[in-house]
């Protein structure tokens, strides 16, 4: 049954015929009809945020932390330019996430109207697919397919931008099950012949070595389940990057930890010395291959990944796997159960005897101070204290983000948000009120670095607005620590402008917003300070003052290999050479 | 800590090199895209293009089936190996494609391109052009005392090779489709 309503109902049936219960979004001329049908309705949830691009990274928390897509809706030029960031985030990551603008009416597209902007030529290579709609029967059908193309194969964000007379004019509803969703169909299942092929190396392997991404954790729930079932059966080691934390247990017996730039030693190691690399769901970045050439020499390697495009980007595989991950482990677990489930079991026993050697240079130990509060100290002790509770962590970008992936250990897929390929300060405030509003009960946590926080501080405003009690950990080294690190690795400890200079009072600033601040700055009151924060029923920003200039490590510099990892100070002595400066 | 102590200057190589696998010559392969018909979608394979730092020798479009809304793209482009399977797979991965075909490695192929050139000269260069212009087969669709437009159809070396001989005898403007590629047989 077609039913006639006007373009903003369209929009509203749409959202909730695709089960969505929250809208992230901020109004304006160009979006004022779905305003208006919002207004009239119950179903649907609308978190208005205090900028754009909250609005679209709180959307990335709600998504990554449920594995459901998150939605936002803005208005038309500045509305869709703020949310550009947030687009970009989501593609780098993988995030669905399904985007709606408003537009001026199509009859003043191109006529420089006030508020317009070319936003579907603006967002064309920040989203995985965008349209303009002209047509009000055609809306729906274009939602619907968005949410389609948002969710399906390697998930990302999309954007449609609906023009106000479209908004306001009468059209055919169609439901999501009528809709034509278009030819876009990515392979699910592996090639039979390739998994088998990766089987056979399997049986072999003396020194192998799972290397897994985010793909594991957008696949679902099943994936990680399945993940840890080849693990387990195996007994071989597994790494992850920053993006797959989470998927497979930091508690679990076969876990090196993170693996790339800030990964742990024993990891990188593994990497480098394997003779059998299984890559599930991660795109060999930058981050974690560092130097190509010395690049895991010795390993044959596989690569498991939805997106074909992923394979033989960086490093040539000699298995490529395209399909899910779920899937594809699920036939790889059956085919190499059903050849007798062969290891080199005793080879693989001396392989963990070698990491076990890695792991004792206990590449993590740092200095500790009972006078300052040590930032790998105050996660220690977070997690020590909030591990057993039901805690979703969020992050901003810089070295408090990498310690929170080192000292942090996580349990369950979708507990962990955090900026990865675009590496996002201001990522983490609104991300955590997101997650907080998919799981109102939960402990949400945002690891925060002064500098990062600032960007979108104005999203405290949200968390209080509705009752989202976010807690807001801030590493307060009043500077911009990560680029300071590189400044003093790389640029003769010349600290161009990476001190914060009038950081604001952050207690201060909290009770301005309505919420709860805390400061702590003395290690023998962290304890009590880290609990008051949890037990605090509301929004808390807790304002950590730690060493100024600890250095994160371990550290492999740009354009160096994984086994020519910096372990601390003592190794940072021209460190870089001048070619791996050029590097980012 | 035994973290490998490195000294200034110890490597030349950027992360950044792709190590080509397959090797490091250039090709020129020509690509066939067939998409949907709608707008913008020219914007997209351009913006991958240029986006990712790919070349574009060629490129044409036309809507090729009007019932099923598809167009045709013909794009020639060159790189690496690596590179060429880059930018195939970069292609088939967007939402408007339905296929991507190489038809340098697909078997053969016939490629074709159309060109006018206009042509300024009297006397004995106007005759030595005219001559010209009928070895290669070329149509005369204009004319003037003092000038010829010739349309001329072929591979784009045939083309290459006529305006070169054009050239000497006033040949004062160019205009080239690019190149429209098909596989041959069944
Ligand atoms: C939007 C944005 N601008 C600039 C950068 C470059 N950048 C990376 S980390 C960093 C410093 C972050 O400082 P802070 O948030 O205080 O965290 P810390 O490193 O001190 O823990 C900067 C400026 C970035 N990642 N994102």
């Amino acid at each position: 049954m077609n039913r006639q309503m006007t373009g903003a109902d369209i929009v509203v049936q749409a959202l909730k015929d695709q089960g969505v219960d929250t809208v992230f979004g901020y109004p304006g001329g160009a979006v004022l009809p779905i305003y208006d049908a919002i207004f009239q309705q119950n179903d649907i949830r609308h978190i208005l945020v205090r900028h754009e691009q909250g609005a679209t990274h709180a959307a990335e928390g709600y998504a990554r932390s449920t594995g459901k897509p998150g939605v936002v809706l803005v208005t038309s030029g500045p509305g869709a330019t703020n949310a550009v960031t947030g687009m970009t985030d989501a593609l780098m990551d993988s995030i669905p996430m399904i985007v709606l603008t408003g537009q001026v009416p199509s009859f003043m597209i191109g006529s420089d109207a006030f508020q317009e902007a070319d936003t579907v030529g603006i967002t064309r290579p920040c989203t995985k697919h965008n349209w303009l709609v002209k047509d009000t029967d055609k809306l729906a059908g274009t939602i619907h397919e968005a949410f389609h193309v948002a969710t399906s194969g390697r998930p990302g964000p999309v954007l449609v931008d609906i023009p106000k007379d479209v908004q306001f004019a009468n059209g055919k509803y169609v439901a999501p099950a009528k809709a034509d969703l278009g030819h876009y169909k990515p392979q699910v299942k592996g090639d039979k012949d390739a998994i088998t092929a990766l089987v056979d190396l399997m049986e072999k392997a003396e020194k192998p070595v799972f290397y897994t991404g985010g793909g594991v954790i957008n696949s679902g729930k099943g994936a990680s389940l399945l993940l840890r079932e080849l693990v387990k059966s195996t007994n071989f080691p597994i790494t992850s990057t920053l993006m797959g934390l989470g998927s497979y247990p930091a508690s679990g017996n076969n876990w090196l930890g993170m693996l790339g730039m800030h990964g742990t030693y024993e990891a990188n190691l593994a990497m480098h010395d394997c003779d059998l690399m299984i890559c599930v769901g991660a795109r060999f970045d930058d981050r974690i291959t560092g130097r190509i050439d010395a690049f895991s020499p010795k390993s044959k390697k596989a690569h498991i990944d939805i997106d074909p495009s992923s394979i033989n980007k960086v490093i040539h595989v000699d298995v490529p796997i395209i399909g899910d991950i779920g899937h594809v482990l699920e036939d790889l677990l059956k085919i190499w159960k059903s050849r007798g489930r062969k290891t080199k079991a005793a080879e693989i026993k001396k392989w963990h005897a070698q990491i076990d050697e890695w792991r004792a240079v206990d590449c993590l130990a740092f200095k500790n101070s009972d006078k300052i509060i040590k930032p790998q100290y105050a996660l220690q002790r977070l997690e020590a204290l909030t591990k057993d509770m039901d805690r979703y962590i969020t992050t901003e970008v810089g070295q408090h983000q990498m310690w929170a992936a080192q000292y942090l250990g996580f349990e369950d897929p979708n507990r962990w948000m955090t900026s990865g390929g675009l590496g996002t300060m201001g990522y983490g405030l609104p991300a955590s009120v997101g997650t907080q509003i998919a799981h109102p009960d939960s402990l949400v946590i945002n690891i925060a670095g002064d500098a990062s926080w600032l960007m979108n501080m104005q999203e405290m405003g949200t968390a209080v607005q509705y009752r989202a009690p976010v807690k807001q950990f801030i590493l307060n080294n009043e500077r911009l620590g990560m680029v300071r690190q590189w400044q003093e690795l790389l640029h003769g400890e010349r600290y161009s402008h990476t001190w914060s200079e009038a950081l604001p009072d952050f207690v201060k600033l909290a009770e301005a917003f309505g919420g709860k601040g805390i400061r702590c700055s003395d290690p023998a009151d962290l304890d009590d300070a880290i609990m008051e924060m949890v037990n605090y029923d509301g929004p808390v920003i807790f304002d950590c003052l730690i060493e100024k200039h600890e250095n994160c490590f371990p550290m492999i510099p740009s354009g160096k290999a994984h086994n020519e990892m910096l372990m601390g100070e003592a190794d940072t002595k021209n460190a870089i050479d001048d070619s791996g400066a050029v590097l980012v | 800590m035994n973290a490998v102590k490195l000294k200034k200057g110890a490597s030349s190589h950027s992360a950044y090199d792709l190590k080509s696998f397959i090797g490091d010559t250039e090709e020129t392969h020509t690509l066939a895209v067939l998409v949907d018909n709608e707008a913008g979608v020219l914007a997209r394979v351009i913006g991958l293009f240029s986006g990712r730092g790919y070349n574009i020798e060629s490129l044409t479009v036309a809507e090729v089936d009007h019932e099923g809304n598809r167009s045709r793209i013909t794009i020639v482009t060159t790189g690496t190996p690596s590179v060429i399977e880059q930018i195939k797979a970069q292609l088939d991965r967007m939402v408007p494609v339905y296929e991507v075909h190489d038809l340098t490695v697909e078997g053969p192929s016939v490629e074709r391109e159309l060109a006018l050139f206009k042509v300024h000269g009297k006397g004995e260069k106007r005759v030595e052009a005219l001559r010209t212009a009928q070895i290669f087969r070329a149509n005369v669709v204009d004319s003037t005392l003092e000038s010829f437009v010739f349309e001329l159809t072929g591979t784009p070396e045939k083309i290459d090779a006529f305006a070169d001989m054009m050239r000497p005898l006033g040949l004062s403007d160019v205009a080239r489709t690019g190149v429209a590629a098909i596989a041959r047989g069944t």
